[in-house]
């Protein structure tokens, strides 16, 4: 994701919503010192994105203003502000994968997730490096790692995981 | 029958689970053992099947064609398309000199006692005997230097946090603990590099022990290891590993019946490339945004939380084991110059025969690229080969003799980096390579250097120009001054080496920036 796509947290539930589940989420881990980073990384995995109650008791329990979690938040992109979509397809852009055709490759994608699966809840996104890169282009469908990719296989990872869902 | 299939994330992401599966369906009475790979990338999945206490390799393996491989292993391996010769006595591996990958692709990485069975912790046991001060002139003997890139030796770093007394954190008020620490950097983001998360996946108890020597050398307490997040599957094998060191008392008090007591927790990052610089690490590890902090103070001597603290990569750290286990002056005498040992190098990009080559420094890149590597996966011909990640320079065609180690390759106007070797055919656009580069510093920088911050912007923009025609000399001029002054401002490499790959794909490409002739500066 661009920085400029996550410097603005869109907040698509009421503050405060999450507020009880954070506290118990986090009661030991805000506890030890320099835990902000694992803190938001928890409510990231936990909720998908860091919802915006979260900054304000992440603040509290770490004993931090909420700039600096703000700081933190915005700087790593792992880190979300928005609920992820049902598959997220990662694509390698980085140097080993674009000397394999990486970029013909997300734009083949591209054209074939607008077309094959307009309406359905996947995104696309790039990541520097998978470190597979000696059988790139690589990709990352969810939590599945992919060698050799090509939009055929790629279209067939998503169909699996969207028919099980 | 015992057969192993890797469990590494290359094998899987072209199949490997699958064929799993399709083993266990039709051999359900056969121990499937979950490997971590030989490092032939591009006969992954790899399976090796045991008949009489010798290994049979067969691949790549697709799940169809698995009953006809278990038949040929029954009768006769040759029967197979896809029998490939006993592993151990495969070319690609026998020229190789294994030492930190000595047990990867061998070992169960879930088995504490496969890694003891195979000569696991003797590096430990040794080091305990010869006490903290000797085992460190050993490691400094050794030649060992950091494989991260950087390439300071190894045994220096520890004899100065040796040497350093344990502090408390800094800000902590008196009375508090004090401590040193050991963090490994496995933030291995740099494009064409997979050793550390191989070595990780496939021999998980070997980093445990190179940590535990280090720790106990320099008198530290806590090892933490900072794995990037787009390594899931490194990231839960170390994990099960260090539980099940805690089981075998292999981590916490009175280790192996000492008085020496350790323990190690990872780390996941957050998908910041930065953060591999090892003072950014300490600020992400910190729970902070990772900034870069200017050195002096020494990480050595005020490192995590203001501590002591040594900061190695996954490779050279889990070099050690085998440097104390089979002896410094084996592993010195390999190697070229002040470049001593063995070198993880990795094969990738556009490569026919992709994977891991172990061996001393000194070997060619064109040795690796086109004799190991068998030239490019497309078959056509090599234009330009990137070593050393994302910040290391192209070499040309016609400089691939360059001996790959710290030294020739520096002196190539080069870099070794983490090893890793990425090949180009000829259909590469150069200037869009070079524009790239600067693309990635913009996205990528941690914004406290100004040159870093924006002159990667300005350097892409200026780029578009020359290869628009637009200005040349000048705008030729002026990318020649703002590489300078990233270089010469930026406070750590992601600025200050950036301009190696786009200084390189300028004078030695100068056809795909529409130029006729790039004069190289005479102090660029």
């Amino acid at each position: 994701m661009s920085k400029k796509n996550r410097d603005k947290p869109q907040t698509t539930r009421p503050v405060g919503e999450h507020d009880a589940e954070i506290r118990v989420l986090l009661a030991e881990l805000c506890l030890e010192e320099g835990s902000l980073l694992r803190c938001l990384q928890l409510l990231n995995d936990h909720f998908g994105f860091v919802p915006e109650s979260g900054i304000g008791a992440i603040s509290e329990l770490c004993n931090v203003s909420r700039a600096e979690t703000y700081g933190v938040l915005t700087y790593y992109s792992d880190l979300r502000t928005t609920p992820r979509a049902q598959v997220s397809v990662r694509l390698c852009g980085a140097e080993a994968c674009q000397s394999v055709g990486s970029r013909e490759l997300e734009h083949a994608w591209k054209h074939k997730q607008s077309s094959d699966f307009d309406g359905e809840s996947v995104e696309t996104s790039e990541v520097f490096c998978l470190g597979n890169c000696a059988l790139g282009p690589s990709a990352l469908v969810n939590d599945q790692q992919i060698g050799r990719a090509t939009p055929e296989i790629l279209g067939q990872r998503v169909r699996e995981i969207l028919a099980k869902a | 029958m015992k057969i192993f299939i890797p469990c590494d994330t290359a094998a899987v992401s072209v199949g490997a689970d699958a064929v799993a599966a399709a083993v266990a369906a039709n051999e359900p009475g056969s121990t499937i053992v979950r490997n971590g790979s030989r490092g032939m990338l591009w006969l992954e999945p790899l399976v090796e099947i045991e008949i009489d206490s010798v290994r049979h390799a067969f691949g790549p393996v697709q799940p169809s064609d698995v009953p006809a491989v278990l038949a040929a292993a029954t009768a006769d391996c040759a029967g197979s398309d896809l029998y490939l010769g006993a592993t151990d006595s495969l070319e690609w591996l026998t020229s190789q000199d294994r030492w930190t990958f000595e047990r990867v692709g061998i070992v169960d990485p879930a088995s504490p006692e496969d890694f003891l069975a195979h000569g696991g912790l003797a590096g430990l046991t040794a080091t305990m005997k010869l006490g903290p001060q000797e085992s460190i002139s050993r490691v400094i003997e050794s030649g060992l230097r950091g494989r991260g890139g950087a390439g300071f030796p190894t045994g220096v770093k520890w004899q100065t946090v040796a040497a350093a007394e344990a502090t408390r954190h800094k800000g902590a008020p008196a009375g508090s603990p004090v401590h040193k620490y050991v963090c490994v950097n496995a933030d291995e983001g740099d494009s064409g590099t997979f050793a550390d998360r191989m070595l990780m996946e496939g021999d998980p108890f070997t980093l445990i022990e190179g940590i535990l020597i280090s720790g106990y050398c320099v008198g530290a307490d806590t090892g933490y290891i900072y794995i990037r997040s787009e390594y899931p599957a490194a990231i839960a094998v170390m994990q099960r590993a260090i539980e099940l060191s805690r089981e075998r008392g292999w981590l916490g008090d009175s280790i192996l019946d000492s008085d020496f007591s350790f323990d190690i927790h990872v780390r996941v990052g957050a998908g910041s490339y930065v953060c591999g610089e090892e003072t950014a690490m300490l600020e992400s590890l910190e729970g902070k945004r990772g900034m870069v902090r200017p050195k002096p103070p020494l990480p050595a001597l005020e490192g995590l939380f203001g501590v002591p603290t040594v900061i190695n990569n996954v490779i050279s750290i889990a070099s050690v084991p085998s440097i104390m286990a089979r002896g410094a002056a084996g592993y010195a005498n390999l190697g070229t110059g002040r470049s001593k040992g063995t070198s993880v190098f990795q094969l990738a990009g556009n490569i026919a025969q992709g994977g891991i080559v172990e061996t001393g420094f000194g070997i060619t890149v064109r040795e690796l690229v086109t004799g190991y590597g068998k030239a490019t996966r497309t078959g056509r011909p090599i234009r330009a080969v990137q070593v050393g990640g994302p910040l290391g320079a192209y070499l040309s065609e016609s400089e691939l003799d360059v001996s790959a180690d710290y030294e020739s390759l520096l002196a190539a106007d080069a870099m070794l980096g983490h090893g890793g070797i990425v090949v180009f055919d000829d259909s590469v656009d150069m200037a869009r390579q070079a524009k790239f580069a600067m693309e990635f510093c913009a996205e990528e920088s941690c914004g406290k250097c100004t040159p870093c911050r924006i002159g990667s912007t300005r350097g892409a923009e200026v780029i578009d120009l020359i290869v628009r025609g637009v200005d040349t000399e000048a705008n030729t001029e002026l990318l020649e001054d703002l590489c300078e002054v990233m270089r010469d401002g930026s406070l750590c490499a992601m600025g200050g080496l950036t301009p190696l790959p786009v200084l390189s794909a300028l004078h030695k490409f100068p056809e795909d920036f529409n130029l006729k002739v790039v004069p190289r500066k005479e102090n660029a």
